[in-house]
């Protein structure tokens, strides 16, 4: 194990952390203020990096794609509210589930009719294709220091927006009792719909930083949606903290396990046995952890105090 | 005579007869079509017994369909290849496949339901999810069983008195678990456990109260279900004799809910109706377009947003007639 390595790897898992915040804070949001499942959360995440891999080609600079995509993508998220969700929220999880679940098919093959099969490759910007060289072994790409600052400052923005805005209160008070808050002469369809597009903004925000490492690609969806929900769960459904705790300590772990456990296992296996079953083990630690945490509180870490 | 035993027993004899017409004039195809659809359909009636009846989200049924599968492809790939002899998993036998299938996927059942049954309404549907798809990530994995490549089944189970490979004993296999599989949770839902499943689906407090732990029965239909599945999935691996983890991708465990609901949940036939449906529009849309999906995604949204009850919900004309 050297000191190189974990840096790199630590700073993966932060990475991997700070975007599992973005897409699961958009889905304890909605679901903590709306009672809403929204499996097609990653969609957007999907839908995100695609219109911004078309932008990016259109407009010529990546930077410049990502602040016209991240609107229209809220605007999406918004669509999905009013058309989908709205008539959906008297409804029992099993219908939300269903209806999501469909809403995931359209859209992953409308990605398909529009971008093709092929996954997208985006261009970073000049400035943002060079290496922070720390130490000879140490070397870091700046883009990955972007990810990192993007994140916390998306994840900074919502907790003062949450805690210390007008809207934010309105979305607190709407979380504790809606019936309440429309009383009081709040539009709560209105209010409703911008929390969806908020949600939707952040997923696809994750996606479109995602996009320039990984390309955007139609399977992209998919294999974020799955962690993003053992992060809320972890964190305990409709926790924004929750989300942050959990978000980062399941990239850590994912990252840092998939790259370290077979050495932890040479401690006390053999090495050909540790070889054989760190691989398993080490994709399914994060559900572990999630068996563990449920065990002992099935709420998650931070349950919510009102629901 | 109700309504609905009718629509069952004609549904049951229609799958029963059309699919050997089907191959005895010259088109196997179909039969092929019809012996999925059975083996999917025993599948959707044991997520009916947790869903329909226990008011149980579950979202990681397909888990159950991949771990029965791979119950028969582990074995019969070491019985080609080598290795755990020494545990006696390197055969074809159907003897120590089948079991095995139904085994592990009980045991599976046991200690994911264990945690998830803790929980409830949204955890419950995402924590079997999860569950699920690190059975998914788990043999992807594993490359001496194909990682995400999958694994070729070179020899199908063997069982007494039946040819797996005559396509033909293969359907009679599965229609035949299909009726047992319905009769079982026929008797399961009518029997004292099955009122106290039920009643906790319906409110679960006022059954606690009655002195019923409704932990353990739940508990136990859930590993019921995921036994039933495991032997679904032990038939599915001898049909395709090609398995991937992508069977036990959530995708496919989203379909299972569907084929539930489309036919309609806590009925006998419904699941059969569904399976039916989903399959040959399936067949039908994918066969005019490779972007089957969107119209098939539509039309989940309209069943949804518009239709309650699935197919038997229309079917059925008085109301009493429901549990």
């Amino acid at each position: 194990m050297d000191f190189a390595l974990l840096v790199i790897q630590t700073l993966n898992g932060l990475q991997l952390g700070l975007l599992l915040f973005l897409v699961a804070s958009g889905l304890t949001l909605v679901f903590g203020i709306l009672d809403f499942v929204n499996l097609a959360h990653a969609s957007l995440y999907l839908i995100g990096a695609f219109i911004c891999a078309t932008l990016t080609f259109a407009l010529g600079n990546f930077l410049i794609a990502v602040v016209v995509a991240l609107p229209l993508t809220g605007l999406i998220g918004w669509a999905v509210e009013r058309f989908v969700a709205r008539p959906l929220y008297e409804r029992d999880h099993l219908d939300h589930v269903l209806a999501t679940f469909g809403l995931i098919l359209v859209f992953e093959t409308l990605a398909h009719l529009i971008w093709g099969p092929e996954g997208i490759a985006v261009p970073l910007p000049e400035f943002l294709q060079g290496q922070i060289v720390l130490s000879e072994t140490l070397i870091i790409p700046s883009y990955r220091f972007l990810i990192i600052g993007a994140g916390l400052a998306a994840a900074g923005g919502l907790f003062w927006m949450v805690n210390f805005t007008r809207l934010g209160m309105l979305i607190r008070a709407g979380a504790s009792n809606r019936t309440m808050v429309s009383a009081l002469g709040i539009n709560i369809e209105m209010l409703f719909g911008l929390v969806f597009a908020i949600g939707a903004t952040l997923a696809g925000l994750a996606g479109m930083l995602v996009a320039p490492i990984t390309e955007a690609n139609i399977g992209m969806g998919n294999s974020i949606i799955i962690t993003a929900f053992v992060v809320i769960i972890v964190g305990g459904i409709g926790s924004m903290k929750g989300a942050f705790v959990a978000a980062l300590l399941i990239g850590l772990i994912d990252t840092l396990g998939r790259s370290f456990l077979d050495d932890i296992f040479k401690i006390f296996m053999s090495p050909s046995a540790a070889e054989n079953s760190a691989p398993a083990i080490s994709a399914m630690l994060i559900y572990i952890i999630m068996a563990v945490v449920l065990a002992l509180k099935p709420q998650g870490l931070f349950p919510p105090k009102v629901r | 005579m109700s309504r609905r035993n009718i629509i069952t027993l004609v549904v049951m004899a229609l799958l029963a007869v059309l699919p050997p017409v089907f191959y005895l004039t010259g088109n196997a195809f179909y039969l092929d079509l019809a012996t999925r659809l059975t083996i999917l359909a025993i599948a959707a009636v044991s997520l009916n017994l947790i869903l329909g009846y226990g008011g149980l989200i579950s979202f990681g049924h397909a888990a159950y369909l991949g771990i029965g599968a791979y119950a028969v492809g582990i074995p019969a790939h070491h019985w080609l290849y080598g290795g755990l002899e020494s545990l006696g998993l390197a055969t074809t036998s159907g003897y120590v496949q089948i079991p095995l299938a139904i085994g592990v996927a009980a045991l599976f059942a046991l200690v994911t339901g264990a945690i998830c049954l803790r929980t409830k309404g949204v955890y419950f549907i995402m924590i079997t999810m999860a569950f699920a798809q690190m059975m998914y990530y788990a043999i992807v994995s594993i490359e001496e069983y194909g990682g995400d490549d999958g694994l070729v089944i070179d020899s199908r189970s063997e069982l007494p008195f039946i040819d797996l490979d005559d396509p033909l004993q293969l359907f009679g296999l599965a229609y035949v678990s299909l009726v047992v599989a319905m009769l079982i949770v026929r008797m399961i839902v009518n029997s004292r456990f099955g009122m106290v499943l039920r009643g906790a689906k319906g409110n679960n407090e006022r059954v606690v109260m009655l002195g019923f732990n409704t932990y353990l029965f739940r508990l136990t239909a859930y590993v019921i279900a995921g036994a039933m599945a495991g032997y679904a999935g032990a038939l599915l691996g001898n049909f395709t004799t090609f398995i991937s983890p992508e069977m036990m991708d959530w995708g496919r465990s989203g379909e299972l809910m569907f084929m539930v609901i489309l036919g309609g949940t806590a009925t006998l036939v419904g699941p059969v109706i569904g399976a039916t449906l989903f399959i040959v529009l399936e067949e039908v849309l994918s066969s005019l377009t490779v972007y089957w999906h969107l119209p098939f995604g539509l039309l989940l949204l309209a069943v949804v947003l518009f239709g309650k009850g699935g197919i038997m919900g229309m079917l059925r004309a008085d109301k009493e007639d429901s549990e």
